[in-house]
């Protein structure tokens, strides 16, 4: 019991934080129809460029509340401002153009991020230690279940961030016409919204949260390459189809599921076939829903 | 294009008189080195590329090798083997390299080794330990021990040093190295009379590993070896502590970096891995050569750095006792290489061109490295 | 008789060519050069296979090096097992060798090719209900779970990897395989029934009013598709590496030869192979640049995006003078 219970704990740290990631693949999704397949490496400069600032500010030499929502606030405005050029220069020249050619950009634009941050001159390939911005201590203990400070703020953290997401999409103007955009383009351009910022903001929103995730990863997994980024990207990317993709609860339900998924299938199924029966279980549940979880059925026009 | 070819022709030509091989002209000579610079084992190859120009700096501020200096050429294999048999291809046909110094990854190694082969090109990999590569060919040697030896010397440190009775062994899946090493320890502490009690797996690209620390911790082992890289290594660790597993690790060369020790921290200890040297070794070649490392790149030389700037002193001491740059000359005073003085330990080339050397047991403690027993081969 | 020599004139004078060439490359062409020209052959029949799946029928498939590997790896147990010590217990020598080992090849690269249909049917008939990303994550997973499952299979070397003896997949074997894939694709697409793949592509709905079996369109797509990813694998297994692990087959690889599918122009052939040729050169020319290679490579593949959206062919074709202009498609809005 105690054992399944550990699971789940991690289940749900692991999935918040998938569901940061996904949440920014869902809502550009939802705007534009476009796999951003650059944002997993968003997230990883939102690790790698904290870990600098918590070195240049001194933070990283001592836990502290300020420092953490320092470095995590940092790390939001980074990717915001880095999301949002990637808008600007690769993406936004290929509004119209076919969405396959889109992808294929943001394939490049991963890879640019990627090469780059391997050169000597930038990070460099050797995995860099994250500091630790607070103390890790055990909170809570159960016979063998333990429970860490670091897992309980990874989860409110994610968990915060997703209700304001939530409250920001529902309750302010912009989230309205984000709505609008998502729901159809063009007539929401003829009602008079902005499309095109609206897309920007969506971005630099989707890649804040994107680099809040990044800190957290940072957190719980104190080790971070410029190749970090590929495989979280890519899990966060399923959690988001798994659930619906477009649809942000749907990206939600998705990370935690993935996070559950490979964390009990590891403990109790094989640990040499956990990827593979993950993806076993994504498959019979798009088999059995195309659209995903929560996804809104497409309705084919004649 | 005719002018181009006549250069060539006359650089061609000169080479034939001065350092042998076509390609370089008089006063060079021309070695070649293949290793990943991009993908997934980037950080490794940088270490072993540090490592061989500093290699390759002594030996031409000495004077150089043959009355010529060394020139190196490196290419990128981007991590794939099968970008590893077009880079060699490219160093053997194109640029006309005297010899081949890499890979770091076994399987990067294995997929070239046959072009050098073909081309009776002398290849000295630094740090590739499965045993199938030297069975490519006879100008295929290696410097550093292989799985098999790593993991049986590891098991009876586990059974007889440690007393232990029991193991759990974690073994990367995704890692040719990691595979091999955890099927030679488990073989040889079944043979001391120990107990695999825990068989668990993880692949490279993975962070979270605490659903199969959960099932060692059931399974009470009294040891965990882990023959991973230090990427995740350090990972496992800082999970396991967290899990309330005090148990001691036992790991691989691949646990050498000071990354293991700069995020690892307490959690890493204890920790007992075999290793290639140790960086406290008193030895004055050792000690240069960890001193130039720091100060040249800023970090303590891990253990692909060591294997790789001793593979290069082991193809450069050939050369020279060869007196040619022909290949099959090469070949056999690489193949004659007896007791040379590596910062490693003493290494010589056996009968199947594997280096038989020593191997040191190392132990964390107080955020170092510290040594604990040699293991004659 | 006389109608299948006329039409099949050409494509029988364009394999001798690349018999010849085969030979004349062996013996008097730099090997390095050599094993781009092979490595440009083998991603020329993955990128023009792929292009029938994701360009020509508008399926988006990211699972191609997941049956790339089944198609070598089903070539490599046939050659370690049987194959191999067959052919070495032969000994032979000179031209016989030759033959022998050409026609080796041959039924080596058809066991991998069929092997890796098997696998793209019992793949694609559940998957393809699905549609666009939701089939690109699917086709995902399966890729996954193909190179999971002989990473974990000792028999075949597991992570560790195999070792593949002889025979080589030299320049000859390569191209006749990639001209036959081209020839063969090119047919069927342009043939009358092959206007249902377009159709597919265009607007699926539609297709199915006008009577077009769509399921049955797709399946054809994707088994043909995985097909030669399987025939191409098993060159890949054969070349002169000799030597496969399954990491060489990740989703990384897939992702690789989708983009080279969106360079070249989705729906174009005569764009995936010059892509196919563009992409496995560039690293190569760019050399010189070091440890900034790939930066560079990044950069031009952002660059060439930009200025040309639709791809470096778009959905045209190169015309040979003998054929006649293929069937205009409109572009998708």
């Amino acid at each position: 019991m105690e054992s399944f219970l550990q699971q789940i704990l991690q289940g749900l740290k692991l999935g918040g934080i998938y569901a940061l990631i996904a949440l920014g693949y869902t809502m550009v999704y939802g705007v534009l129809r476009l796999i951003n397949f650059a944002h997993g490496d968003v997230f990883m400069l939102g690790a790698m460029l904290s870990i600098y600032f918590a070195r240049w500010t001194g933070f990283g030499n001592q836990p502290s509340w300020l420092g953490l929502g320092a470095t995590l606030l940092f790390a939001m405005a980074v990717c915001g401002a880095i999301g949002g050029v990637i808008e600007r220069v690769a993406y936004r020249p290929l509004r119209n153009a076919p969405r396959l050619s889109l992808l294929i950009a943001a394939i490049g634009v991963s890879l640019l991020i990627e090469n780059v941050g391997q050169l000597r001159q930038v990070f460099g390939p050797t995995p860099q230690p994250f500091p630790a911005l607070i103390q890790t201590k055990t909170v809570a203990q159960w016979g063998s279940l333990t429970v860490s400070n670091v897992e309980i703020l990874v989860l409110l953290v994610a968990l915060g961030l997703m209700a304001g997401l939530h409250v920001f999409v529902h309750h302010t103007r912009f989230g309205l016409a984000m709505r609008a955009v998502a729901h159809d383009h063009q007539t929401a351009g003829l009602m008079g919204i902005p499309a095109g910022k609206v897309i920007f903001g969506t971005f630099v929103l989707g890649s804040a949260l994107a680099g809040a995730a990044g800190v957290l990863w940072g957190l719980s997994y104190p080790v971070i390459n410029p190749m970090t980024g590929f495989v979280p990207g890519i899990k966060a990317f399923v959690a988001a189809v798994l659930g619906g993709v477009g649809s942000i609860p749907g990206a939600l339900l998705g990370g935690f599921l993935i996070g559950e998924a490979e964390s009990l299938t590891a403990f109790y199924l094989s640990s040499t076939y956990k990827d593979a029966i993950a993806f076993v279980i994504l498959i019979l549940v798009l088999l059995a829903r195309p659209t995903g979880l929560l996804g809104r059925k497409e309705v084919e026009k004649v | 294009m005719k002018i181009k070819e006549m250069l060539l022709l006359a650089a061609a030509g000169l080479g034939l008189i001065g350092c042998g091989k076509p390609g370089g002209d008089a006063n060079t000579l021309l070695i070649g080195e293949y290793v990943s610079l991009s993908g997934n084992t980037a950080t490794f190859g940088q270490s072993m590329r540090n490592a061989i120009d500093i290699a390759v700096d002594e030996v031409n501020g000495g004077g150089g090798l043959l009355g010529c200096q060394i020139k190196l050429i490196v290419e990128d294999d981007q991590s794939k083997p099968e970008q590893a048999v077009t880079a060699v291809l490219k160093l053997i046909q194109r640029d006309r390299v005297t010899a081949i110094l890499g890979e770091v990854t076994s399987s990067c190694s294995i997929a070239a080794a046959p072009i050098c082969q073909q081309n009776r090109i002398p290849m000295v990999s630094p740090s590739s330990t499965s045993p199938e590569l030297t069975r490519k060919g006879d100008y295929i040697f290696r410097t550093c021990f292989i799985d098999p030896f790593q993991g049986a010397a590891m098991a009876r440190f586990a059974s007889q040093s440690l007393k232990a009775k029991t193991a759990a062994v974690f073994t990367d899946r995704k890692q040719d190295y990691s595979v091999g090493l955890a099927q030679f320890f488990k073989q040889t502490f079944q043979e001391t009379g120990g107990k695999i009690v825990a068989d668990e797996a993880y692949q490279s690209d993975d962070s979270e590993f605490r659903p199969q620390l959960t099932a060692i911790r059931a399974a009470k082992p009294e040891v965990i070896f882990v023959p991973g890289y230090y990427t995740q290594c350090v990972l496992i660790a800082k999970q396991a502590r967290e899990l309330g597993l005090t148990q001691p690790f036992l790991g691989g060369d691949g646990w050498d970096s000071d990354v293991t020790l700069k995020s690892g921290g307490k959690a890493v200890e204890p920790c007992y891995f075999s290793n290639h040297y140790s960086p406290e070794d008193p030895r004055p070649e050792v000690q240069a050569f960890v001193e130039k490392y720091r100060k040249r790149f800023g970090v303590t030389p891990d253990a692909l750095a060591v294997t790789g700037y001793d593979g290069a002193h082991v193809l450069f001491d050939a050369i020279r006792r060869a007196n040619s740059t022909d290949g099959a000359a090469i070949r056999d005073a690489l193949a004659q290489t007896r007791d040379f003085k590596g910062v490693s330990s003493r290494i010589t080339i056996d009968a199947n061109r594997n280096a038989s050397k020593e191997l040191v047991v190392l132990k964390i403690e107080d955020g170092k490295f510290k040594f604990v027993e040699s293991v004659k081969p | 008789m006389k109608v299948f020599w006329q039409n099949n004139m050409a494509l029988l004078v364009v394999l001798l060519v690349v018999a010849a060439a085969g030979f004349g490359f062996q013996r008097h062409l730099d090997p390095y050069y050599y094993k781009i020209l092979v490595d440009v052959g083998i991603a020329i029949i993955l990128v023009v296979s792929l292009n029938l799946i994701n360009g020509i029928t508008g399926q988006f498939s990211l699972g191609h090096a997941g049956f790339m590997a089944v198609g070598a790896y089903a070539s490599a147990a046939l050659s370690v097992l049987a194959a191999g010590p067959w052919l070495n217990g032969l000994a032979l020598g000179g031209a016989q060798k030759m033959v022998v080992e050409f026609v080796a090849l041959g039924v080596i690269v058809i066991v991998g090719g069929v092997a890796a249909a098997l696998a793209g049917f019992v793949v694609g008939m559940p998957a393809l209900r699905l549609r666009g990303d939701y089939l690109a994550i699917a086709t995902l997973g399966f890729g996954e779970i193909i190179r999971i499952v002989f990473q974990n299979t000792e028999q075949l070397g597991g992570a560790r990897g195999i070792s593949i003896p002889p025979p080589r997949s030299d320049f000859t074997g390569v191209y006749v395989c990639a001209v036959l894939c081209v020839a063969f694709i090119w047919r069927l697409v342009h043939s009358v029934k092959g206007k249902s793949f377009f159709a597919i592509r265009e607007d699926e709905f539609a297709a199915a009013t006008v009577g077009i079996d769509t399921t049955k369109y797709k399946v054809i797509a994707f088994v043909l598709g995985s097909f030669f990813a399987g025939v191409a694998g098993a060159l890949f297994a054969h070349s002169a590496t000799g030597y496969i692990t399954p990491a060489q087959f990740d989703a990384v690889k897939s992702i690789e030869l989708v983009v080279m599918v969106v360079l070249g122009g989705l729906g174009s052939i005569s764009g995936s192979i010059i892509a196919a040729a563009a992409l496995t050169l560039l690293p190569e020319i760019l050399r010189g640049f070091a440890e900034y290679r790939l930066v560079v490579y990044s950069l031009l593949l952002v660059l060439v995006m930009l200025t040309r959206p639709q791809g470096l062919m778009g959905m045209k074709e190169i015309k040979l003078p003998w054929h006649r202009q293929p069937y205009q498609h409109k572009p998708v809005a």
